[in-house]
């Protein structure tokens, strides 16, 4: 029985420390991966019946691919992948520490054997004599050795970026660090939404799911704009934002944009979106054809106000109007006006083309001087209190991986005895780049 | 002198670079093959000073940005990233003919942009108003272009197996101009070294920029997921490596997978899927 159960565990610990099993998952999550990038994540069920039968739905929807990158089977294969690094880096980790740890600091003979860089100096002298100089200039020019005395033999031994061994591990352990902020996030963390119309505030934020979260102080939105290229591109979107803590104000009409967020208490608030509140209030002007007094009118939309001879009401308006009319730009409103006995009259005036009006040739001349409508401002709102975590995992990631390609680790030993000097060196890593640096060591031992 | 005909001058030196690459093949001249590299670098030079100039021209026309901001400037910028990457290669390892599977890409994505993109220099959206722009379409493409390298590399070894392993085709033809396989491998690996880490960053400022911006590092955008699927293929690759059975022609495979992947995450995703990407809608 125990042996069947060791004999159990073993299997198990070995499929788990094995590469090939780190080459399937890495192979499976990409190919996974894809599902969703196929099917949109996380729409409404109406907008997925438009796309889809029934039958594939209920499929779909058993298999999570409505939301992969959190159904089950994704974050299992996550986790594999965690355990499977984890066992590899238990397993291998010792081994490679050792070499770190406890370099082999004696040239012997099956070592050199294995070497494929050796080189006889044909040097002669006191050994004690030749130990100090080579030590001196292989501490000069490559890394201050470590001296052993052995069997009547002085061994020299000098290495390079030991370390940079480390550095797959030092991947794998960001990956594991990554998860562990990714999970801090989700436990600790929120992503939320709110619009708030110009001149109001508000302390509580919504999530995705709809659930109210109570920020603990106010946000205000000040004043929101947005300003267009020449091109008609958007060009920047603008709030101004006021945060007010226990009935004091903390920061004042703090201007936040796409790209410079505002945080405050470690909550986070994104220039997101934008909206009309509706209800505008209109600024007008209006004089008779042969007059010269301009009388101003205010009015809300649809609303009639008195005009010489009759009324008038704005019936739409817009605060770009070159999306209708490409050859205008800026405000315009379209108006409607009627008099006793005759046909209503119904024309567009513009913020920007003041004495447009004039060429109607009607009895009354509008001008439109400003349209003042509240707008709303959509701000993202995000706590999370893991991404300093994730920002330390992603750093190490870096670093380990520039250890692990770009550093190698070069060992070189001297040995002194018998009437000869044997060098030897190898680097694990671009060894014919190591050639190289190994022959100019050697010219310059020889010449000491 | 204008940006855009130091970009046409720039197509037609790939073009004459290519074109004398094949002859180099075809001929084994090797002063062809000087004149095809000779001719690539020029190439790149102009091109350099292309994108200089037109970095310039966006400041005069009043909304200065890097010249990285849509389709056609992205492809122009990846075939720049193709020639430096391959020179990085054939300075160091000094094996020309790579050259002949490599300048092509860079020749199809200026022809490409020349060809068949608008490249009207446009001001920047709000999303894009930032540094981390520049980071991380720097970071990303050179990624892209090491990655392209190791396709060519790989399509290389491929052919190079197949008539060593045929012992009854003769030694002599095209094939016996490329370095052997052993050597191909090796710098099919060395390539993917170069860009897996470059790609590592592109991803990770991303997702510093993402959070930025936004508030979330990751949130699964098609784009995102790509660049993932992308990282999964080549680190699956560099733990096939070490693993006895994975290396030579399965090596290969997994580099040219890896590169279509690459050229879905940067192109497809934009023309097939939808997503936060600038030059997405086809314009």
């Amino acid at each position: 029985m125990t042996t069947e159960k060791r004999g159990f565990l073993t299997v198990l610990w070995d499929f788990f420390c094995s590469l090939k099993l780190s080459i399937f998952l890495l192979i499976g999550l990409a190919a996974t991966s894809v599902i969703g990038t196929v099917i949109q994540q996380n729409l409404p069920m109406e907008e997925y019946r438009r796309f889809y039968s029934e039958s594939t739905i209920r499929i779909f929807s058993s298999l999570g691919f409505f939301d992969m990158y959190h159904s089950w089977w994704f974050i299992l294969l996550l986790y594999l992948l965690t355990l499977n690094l984890i066992a590899c880096s238990i397993k291998r980790l010792p081994r490679v520490w050792r070499i770190v740890s406890e370099p082999t600091l004696v040239l012997d003979q099956s070592l050199e054997r294995t070497l494929q860089l050796t080189h006889d100096l044909k040097k002669t002298g006191k050994p004690d004599e030749l130990k100090a100089r080579l030590s001196e200039a292989l501490g000069k020019d490559f890394a201050a050795p470590v001296v052993t005395e052995q069997a009547g033999e002085i061994h020299l031994f000098a290495q390079k970026n030991a370390y940079s061994r480390l550095g797959v591990y030092v991947v794998h352990l960001s990956i594991i660090i990554i998860f562990i902020g990714a999970i801090v996030g989700s436990l600790f963390g929120y992503k939320a939404f709110v619009n708030i119309i110009e001149g109001t505030g508000t302390s509580r934020v919504y999530t995705r799911a709809e659930k109210a979260i109570d920020l603990g102080f106010t946000v205000k939105c000040e004043d929101f704009s947005v300003s267009f290229y020449d091109t008609g591109a958007p060009k920047e979107f603008k709030s101004l934002l006021t945060v007010v803590d226990n009935g004091k104000t903390v920061i004042e009409k703090r201007p936040i944009v796409v790209n410079d967020p505002l945080s405050y208490k470690g909550i986070t608030f994104y220039q997101s979106s934008y909206g009309s509140a509706g209800d505008p209030l209109y600024h007008l002007t209006v004089r008779e054809k042969n007059g010269t007094t301009e009388t101003p009118i205010t009015a809300r939309q649809g609303e009639w106000v008195k005009v010489p001879g009759g009324e008038a009401r704005v019936v739409e308006s817009t605060q770009d109007v070159r999306q209708f009319m490409p050859a205008f730009s800026g405000p315009a409103a379209r108006l409607e006006v009627r008099k006793p006995g005759t046909a209503p009259q119904v024309f567009t005036i513009f913020e920007n083309f003041k004495g447009f009006d004039a060429q109607r040739g009607g009895d009354l001349v509008f001008s439109l001087v400003k349209i003042d409508e509240k707008m709303y401002t959509g701000l993202q709102v995000a706590k999370d209190p893991g991404v300093w975590v994730v920002w330390l995992g992603c750093t190490l990631m870096v670093v380990g991986i520039i250890m692990a390609f770009f550093m190698s680790h070069k060992r070189v030993w001297v040995r002194i005895g018998h009437g000869k000097v044997v060098v030897a060196g190898t680097a694990n890593k671009n060894q014919s780049g190591f050639e190289l640096q190994f022959n100019d060591l050697v010219e310059k031992l020889k010449s000491v | 002198m204008s940006s855009s005909l130091l970009f046409n001058i720039t197509t037609i030196s790939y073009l004459v670079s290519t074109v004398l690459f094949f002859g180099f093949l075809a001929t084994k001249n090797r002063s062809v093959g000087i004149g095809a590299s000779a001719i690539a670098y020029g190439g790149f030079i102009l091109q350099t000073a292309a994108i200089a100039l037109r970095w310039k021209e966006s400041y005069a026309l009043g909304h200065g940005h890097a010249p990285l901001s849509n389709l056609y400037e992205s492809v122009v910028f990846f075939s720049w990233t193709i020639i430096l990457i391959f020179g990085v290669i054939d300075l160091k390892y000094r094996y020309r003919v790579i050259g002949a599977f490599v300048v092509p890409f860079a020749l199809l994505g200026m022809s490409w942009a020349q060809l068949g993109l608008n490249s009207g220099i446009e001001p920047l959206v709000p999303a894009l108003q930032s540094n981390w722009l520049l980071y991380h379409v720097i970071t990303c493409f050179l990624g892209y272009a090491a990655f392209a390298v190791a396709c060519g590399i790989s399509i290389m070894y491929l052919i190079k197996i197949r008539q060593e392993d045929s012992s009854t085709s003769p030694a002599g033809g095209v094939v016996a101009m490329f370095p052997s396989s052993k050597v191909l491998d090796d710098l099919n690996y060395r390539a993917i070294m170069i860009g897996f880490p470059l790609l590592t960053l592109g991803i990770v400022t991303g997702a510093a920029w993402a959070n930025y911006a936004w508030g979330t590092y990751w949130s699964w955008d098609p784009k995102e997921t790509w660049s993932l699927i992308v990282w999964f293929i080549y680190a699956a690759f560099l733990h096939a490596r070490i693993t006895r059975g994975w290396v030579g022609k399965r090596a290969a495979i997994l580099s040219i997978v890896g590169f279509a992947a690459t050229i879905f995450c940067y192109l497809g995703v934009n023309l097939v899927l939808s997503g936060l990407h600038s030059y997405g809608g086809g314009n």
